[in-house]
């Protein structure tokens, strides 16, 4: 199936730009937990250096498994890639161990942050930088870290479990930041947080992409402040990619506006019972 | 009252108490950087008593007899994680609670199989002499089995706080997932988590050997374990020796003063009255680490 077919038109089609080299490629990704539980069907989608890639869709729509399939912590949870391939700068990546995948250059940050509690911020991030040989090298990585964060630093000393949600996913994104990644993929970032602080976070993530040439992968239910910073973006449902595009196509994107801003063509907010009647009349997904 | 009665009791129980943490330090070493409860403590203990025992007599060197106690303890630390615990990781912890259970009863069973059932002596290269502090009167044995033990929990403290590699332990007892995305090996820390319990219980075992004599029965010092680490909390070093020392202690004094009016037996349970005390008062011990939740 491609991308986009059912949808109505296509945004884009892949052939008629130029083939931008991209760092991170899935092609045609099935993965399935527990061996017979299928839950990727088919998932292309390529994340472009340099920007971010944005990676849209509905609780259970795939998203997650997608980010922990690229990392190769899905073995961990008993599910596995049984076909397709990943590639991350040109070297498949499927079916190696999350320590493996975060060695060549990739980091994960976490749906719900997932500090280490029981640690100090501080250790927070030794540990992240746990792939780092030179100590002097995890220093200056602590204080990359804290430039980008500095109420971090404010609370170096203190236990991450008890720092606010938005300090802990800052510590998240810093923790990841550590090991000097080229790609970093963000699950939910926004998850639970204030309007204000998921916009500061935002702002700080395409900050770092900007400046530490690095390509992110950005999972995320908040459509409307992602494709704000993102270049491109996926949509999923039911474990396949439905839609794709440039950011702002797909802010303009009929469907994309009717699911995932909540709005219609009049600009009036909808009710979510509204819009999924909606869905089940036009069963856009077939 | 006597003070100088007591205070040999006193004195008798913090080294007592200090031989108790060493074999809790393997407890908790496992428990810290893995999550699993091993109930096969006390046999992790005796096995490489047993193999010093052996060995030292064997070979006449007491010195090798430890050296090939610790030594096999690594090995077979690293082969047990090999071939049992790794393919039970992400399972449930009881699975491995059970795993280590069953373990138990296979060492208790196997040893004396190989080896008699017979006490073997195991003597440090010390001498008898008591050593005389002041007023005190001490044994040897237990002099150098509280110094081994000290050292032993300074190194392990220490490194938990400052080395990398412990922090990384810490981390992975957190969230194994999210360190092993840090590009934390946690197979590998896992089974460096079980070898350095290897190491402590083959101290221990060698320690509390050559105080007491080796056989099967030396299983049951892990028994203490439990309200060792229950008093000082499960995932703490600190917390073991405080442990150990109140467990001491307390046998030590219950010993002295209410077993001459019962007729003894007192020792054996003092630690548990206090250990189901101390789960009424502060279920995550003195030292242990509290759940954390935040509103």
């Amino acid at each position: 199936m491609t991308a986009g077919s059912i949808a109505g038109p296509t945004l884009v089609r892949r052939d008629d730009a130029a083939p931008a080299p991209s760092v991170l490629s899935l092609n045609n990704v099935d993965v399935v937990y527990d061996r017979v539980i299928l839950v990727l069907k088919g998932v292309s989608l390529a994340v472009r250096p340099g920007a971010i890639t944005a990676l849209l869709g509905a609780n259970g729509a795939g998203k997650s498994t997608t980010l922990k399939a690229i990392s190769g912590v899905l073995a961990s949870e008993r599910g596995e890639v049984t076909k397709g391939t990943i590639l991350f700068e040109g070297q498949r990546i499927d079916g190696r161990r999350a320590h493996e995948v975060t060695r060549l250059g990739l980091a994960q940050v976490f749906e719900g942050r997932r500090v280490f509690e029981h640690l100090t911020c501080e250790e927070n991030l030794v540990a992240g930088g746990h792939l780092i040989a030179d100590a002097k090298a995890v220093r200056e990585g602590i204080e990359r870290s804290y430039h980008y964060f500095p109420r971090l630093k404010e609370r170096r000393r203190q236990l991450a479990g008890y720092l606010s949600g938005g300090e802990q996913q800052m510590l998240a994104i810093g923790r990841a930041l550590m090991s000097r990644p080229r790609l970093m993929l963000l699950d939910e970032p926004s998850l639970g947080l204030a309007p204000m602080l998921v916009e500061e976070i935002f702002g700080i993530v395409s900050d770092l992409v900007a400046r530490e040439r690095l390509a992110a992968l950005l999972v995320e239910q908040n459509a409307a402040a992602t494709l704000t910073i993102a270049e491109h973006g996926y949509v999923m449902e039911n474990g396949r990619v439905v839609l794709e595009g440039p950011a702002d196509a797909l802010r303009e994107n009929p469907d994309v506006k009717e699911f995932y801003l909540g709005l219609n063509e009049i600009g009036a907010r909808k009710s979510y019972r509204d819009v999924k009647h909606y869905r089940r009349r036009k069963r856009w997904l077939s | 009252m006597d003070l100088g009665f007591t205070f040999l009791l006193v004195a008798n129980g913090i080294l007592i108490g200090l031989m108790y943490a060493l074999i809790a330090l393997g407890f908790v070493l496992v428990y810290k950087a893995t999550d699993a409860i091993n109930f096969a403590q006390g046999e992790f203990v005796m096995a490489p008593g047993i193999v010093a025992a052996v060995v030292a007599g064997a070979a006449n060197s007491f010195w090798l007899g430890a050296a090939v106690a610790v030594a096999a303890m690594i090995g077979f630390s690293f082969l047990l994680e090999r071939t049992v615990l790794r393919p039970l990781l992400g399972r449930p912890v009881i699975a491995v609670i059970m795993a280590t259970i069953g373990l138990a009863a296979i060492l208790r069973g196997t040893l004396p199989m190989l080896f008699g059932t017979s006490p073997l002596p195991l003597a440090l290269p010390l001498g008898d002499e008591p050593i005389e502090v002041g007023s005190l009167t001490l044994q040897p044995a237990q002099v150098a089995g509280a110094a081994v033990a000290l050292s032993a929990l300074v190194i392990f403290t220490w490194f938990f706080r400052s080395n990398r590699g412990g922090v990384a332990m810490r981390a992975m007892a957190d969230d194994q997932q999210a360190a092993s995305a840090m590009g934390v090996n946690v197979t590998r820390y896992f089974a460096f988590a079980w070898a350095m319990a290897g190491v402590v219980s083959a101290l221990g075992g060698v320690m509390w050997g050559a105080m007491l004599g080796v056989d099967v029965q030396l299983a049951l010092v892990g028994l203490k374990v439990f309200p060792v680490v229950i008093l000082g909390g499960l995932d703490s070093i600190g917390g073991a020796v405080l442990g150990g020392l109140i467990v001491g202690v307390v046998e030590n004094l219950a010993a002295g003063y209410i077993d001459p009016l019962v007729g003894g037996g007192t020792k054996d349970f003092a630690p548990y009255v206090l250990m189901v005390a101390a789960l009424l008062i502060r279920p995550y011990g003195m030292f242990g680490t509290r759940r954390i939740e935040r509103v």
